[in-house]
């Protein structure tokens, strides 16, 4: 089964937060994305989500949107993303889940799909424009291979929702932080969401996700909750990087590194190797 | 002449989870889950609250103009040979197209329901106009997405709805056009779920909208029946042609039809051709999810959605409405590829010989008369041949001009 479970039990016996980071495949650059990933496994990702590029994402701010078009303009598909998560799996045991929208996901045919993700190592999915209620195909196909198949709740998911959710969600609860986009400014209302969902999610961890761009962010949103994501400030961090000719491979590497130490530990904690490399200005 | 119904159509379909057949449904991210069922509540019960249904009534009267005249085109009739050709006139109605049929009853509904900040997407900017005026009758708020480069040809629909007070943002992302205005209205009404109302332009979007969207119009297809009847003696004649971009206007006039002996021909856009750029969703498409709803859609094999191509804005959209594709695959109506070309010839068609400058749109539905009438020859003497004039083309003139 799947590698998230053990991974969330472990944490909690350790009092710890699971981070989650959130990076495109082929972004920023289709032999750029496996090394980022090994650099946030080796920053001290807890479970990584590897984002499967749709030409139409609905729920992504613009940081998201344009790591998807910069993917997409590589020709990056599906195929592509098994063989960076089949990569990764060659050396880490790191949960790993594919994140995407759902109509490449049926072109692709789900069952060959879950067939292939599972053979690539992949843990879980995550289908945004996917609610419970549409999943039937694709519940079946991960049930038969093996995956996780994480569901979504948002501050304005009623009670019974929240219940309901839980009840198909497997791996974990997402709660989307705000009601926005990725990457949106995080609201006052959160708190009191996120204490609602941690009484009514009783039969998986709860991970709280959108919005979170700071070591300090992961601490306020965790009281309620097993773990954080951070997508579009890692998005936003890699493309600066990537971007500014003037930093080597291995100093972007070494600095995203770090970020994701930062992100889970903050700024008193040094990192492992060589965070003296992190160019100024980084977060 | 008794009323026909503004709203309360035959039971046939789609299922109460919005699907008709294997389409439709609702692919939406969970932040829209308790909007669209808050939307259902109040639309189940405004369908047939008799208030709600009178004020519609009397708005689609006083203001749109309802009924729409159906005009009989007798000089277009002897120049296609072999059928007696009869326009629901739709571009008759407040705005030059069928369009505020649906608007005013979501935007109706929006009201009701305590919305107070309305939005929405247009292509070629006729939903967005009749979105603007009635948001401007209303007093409410409204943002309008458009793509840039509709924004660019449709100029003069962009000042209408800056007049009539509205907010023109334009969709600067993919194509520029109808999918990712739609898009930009989908990801602001993620944003902004508690106070603001989508009113959707189409038979597209996650249910409930197709049926809404689709139950507004009926009263085109209602029309229709009851002035046929005073016209000819018989309320169903041998064919119905309509335009099909998202399809609401063919399923106006379709779906009050839909269990008659009567052919139903819907017209894509099939732009420079099958083997060039298009929108021909049906000749070309498969099933895919595209905002909201599963349907039949133009993309490439990895599942990422292609851009459509068409010399109307109107129809230049990769998706089409979900019972449209369950018809399709039933063999109800039968949809047919129109050119660029041939939607130009029929702008000039029905300017020559009626009088009446089509829409670009409306035009597509123009350029399947001959082949439409040749069939018919073929069953029935003097057939019966009703289209859905939807919209006027004074939107039109800067494209038509460059091409004819």
């Amino acid at each position: 089964m799947s590698r998230l479970n053990p991974t969330f039990r472990r944490l909690r016996a350790q009092n710890e937060k699971a981070m989650g980071l959130f990076l495109t495949n082929g972004f920023p650059a289709p032999d750029a994305t496996l090394p980022i990933l090994h650099a946030i496994d080796r920053g001290g990702a807890d479970f990584i989500e590897l984002g499967m590029p749709f030409s139409d994402p609905l729920a992504e701010g613009r940081p998201i949107q344009r790591s998807s078009e910069r993917a997409l303009s590589h020709g990056v598909t599906l195929d592509d993303a098994f063989e960076t998560a089949a990569g990764f799996r060659a050396e880490s045991d790191t949960p790993l889940l594919l994140m995407g929208y759902i109509n490449p996901v049926l072109k692709y045919g789900a069952d060959r799909f879950c067939k292939n993700a599972a053979a690539a190592g992949v843990d879980g999915l995550i289908l945004p424009d996917l609610p419970p209620q549409e999943s039937a195909q694709i519940q079946e196909a991960t049930q038969a291979h093996g995956l996780d198949l994480v569901f979504l709740i948002a501050p304005n998911s009623s009670d019974d929702r929240i219940r309901q959710v839980d009840r198909k969600a497997s791996g974990f609860v997402y709660a989307v932080s705000v009601t926005g986009l990725t990457g949106s400014a995080l609201d006052g209302g959160v708190d009191a969401y996120l204490e609602r969902a941690r009484q009514l999610v009783t039969e998986n961890p709860l991970c709280v996700g959108f919005g979170i761009k700071t070591h300090e962010d992961a601490v306020r949103l965790t009281p309620h909750t097993d773990g954080f994501i951070v997508g579009s400030a890692l998005i936003n961090h890699v493309e600066a990087l990537w971007d500014d000719a003037s930093h080597s491979d291995a100093e972007r590497l070494d600095a995203v590194e770090a970020f994701a130490h930062t992100l889970k530990h903050g700024d008193d904690t040094p990192a492992p190797s060589s965070q003296e490399t992190a160019p100024a200005g980084t977060p | 002449m008794p009323q026909p119904a503004v709203d309360s159509p035959p039971d046939t379909g789609p299922d109460d989870s919005g699907h008709f057949g294997p389409y439709g449904g609702a692919y939406v991210p969970e932040i829209l889950t308790p909007v669209l069922e808050e939307l259902k509540a109040a639309y189940a019960t405004y369908k047939d609250d008799p208030e709600f249904q009178d004020e519609l009534r009397t708005l689609l009267h006083t203001y749109t103009g309802r009924p729409t005249p159906l005009t009989y085109c007798d000089r277009l009739s002897d120049a296609i040979g072999g059928a007696h050709i009869y326009a629901k006139r739709e571009d008759l109605c407040h705005t030059g197209a069928h369009k505020i049929n649906n608007t005013l009853g979501q935007l109706l509904l929006a009201d009701r329901m305590g919305k107070e900040r309305i939005i929405a997407e247009t292509g070629a900017g006729q939903h967005g106009v009749a979105t603007a005026t009635a948001c401007a009758k209303f007093g409410m708020d409204c943002i309008v997405y458009m793509g840039a480069e509709d924004m660019e040809r449709q100029r003069l629909n962009v000042e209408r709805m800056r007049l009539l007070g509205a907010e023109v943002r334009p969709a600067t992302s993919g194509s520029q056009t109808l999918k990712d205005a739609t898009n930009e209205a989908i990801r602001d009404w993620v944003s902004n779920p508690a106070d603001t109302f989508y009113i959707i332009g189409s038979v597209v979007g996650p249910h409930p909208y197709p049926t809404m969207t689709r139950n507004f119009h009926r009263i085109i297809g209602e029309e229709t029946r009851t002035q046929l009847r005073a016209e000819i003696g018989t309320e169903v004649p041998d064919a119905l042609i309509a335009c099909v971009g998202g399809g609401s206007n063919a399923i106006g006039l379709f779906h009050p039809f839909l269990d008659e002996d009567v052919r139903m021909y819907g017209a894509e856009a099939a732009g420079q051709g099958l083997n060039g750029r298009h929108a021909a969703t049906m000749s070309a498409g498969t099933p895919g999810v595209l905002h909201g709803a599963m349907s039949l859609l133009l993309q490439d094999d990895a599942g990422q959605v292609e851009l459509a191509h068409s010399v109307s804005a109107g129809l230049d959209y990769p998706g089409v409405g979900p019972e449209h594709a369950h018809l399709h695959d039933t063999g109800r109506v039968e949809y047919r590829p129109v050119t660029d070309t041939e939607a130009l010839d029929g702008v000039q068609l029905l300017s020559e010989t009626e009088g009446i400058i089509p829409a670009l749109e409306t035009a597509h539905a123009v350029a399947l008369f001959q082949d439409v009438a040749d069939d018919l020859q073929s069953e029935t003497s003097d057939p019966v041949i009703v289209f859905n004039c939807s919209g006027r083309g004074d939107k039109d003139m800067d494209t038509i001009a460059k091409h004819l």
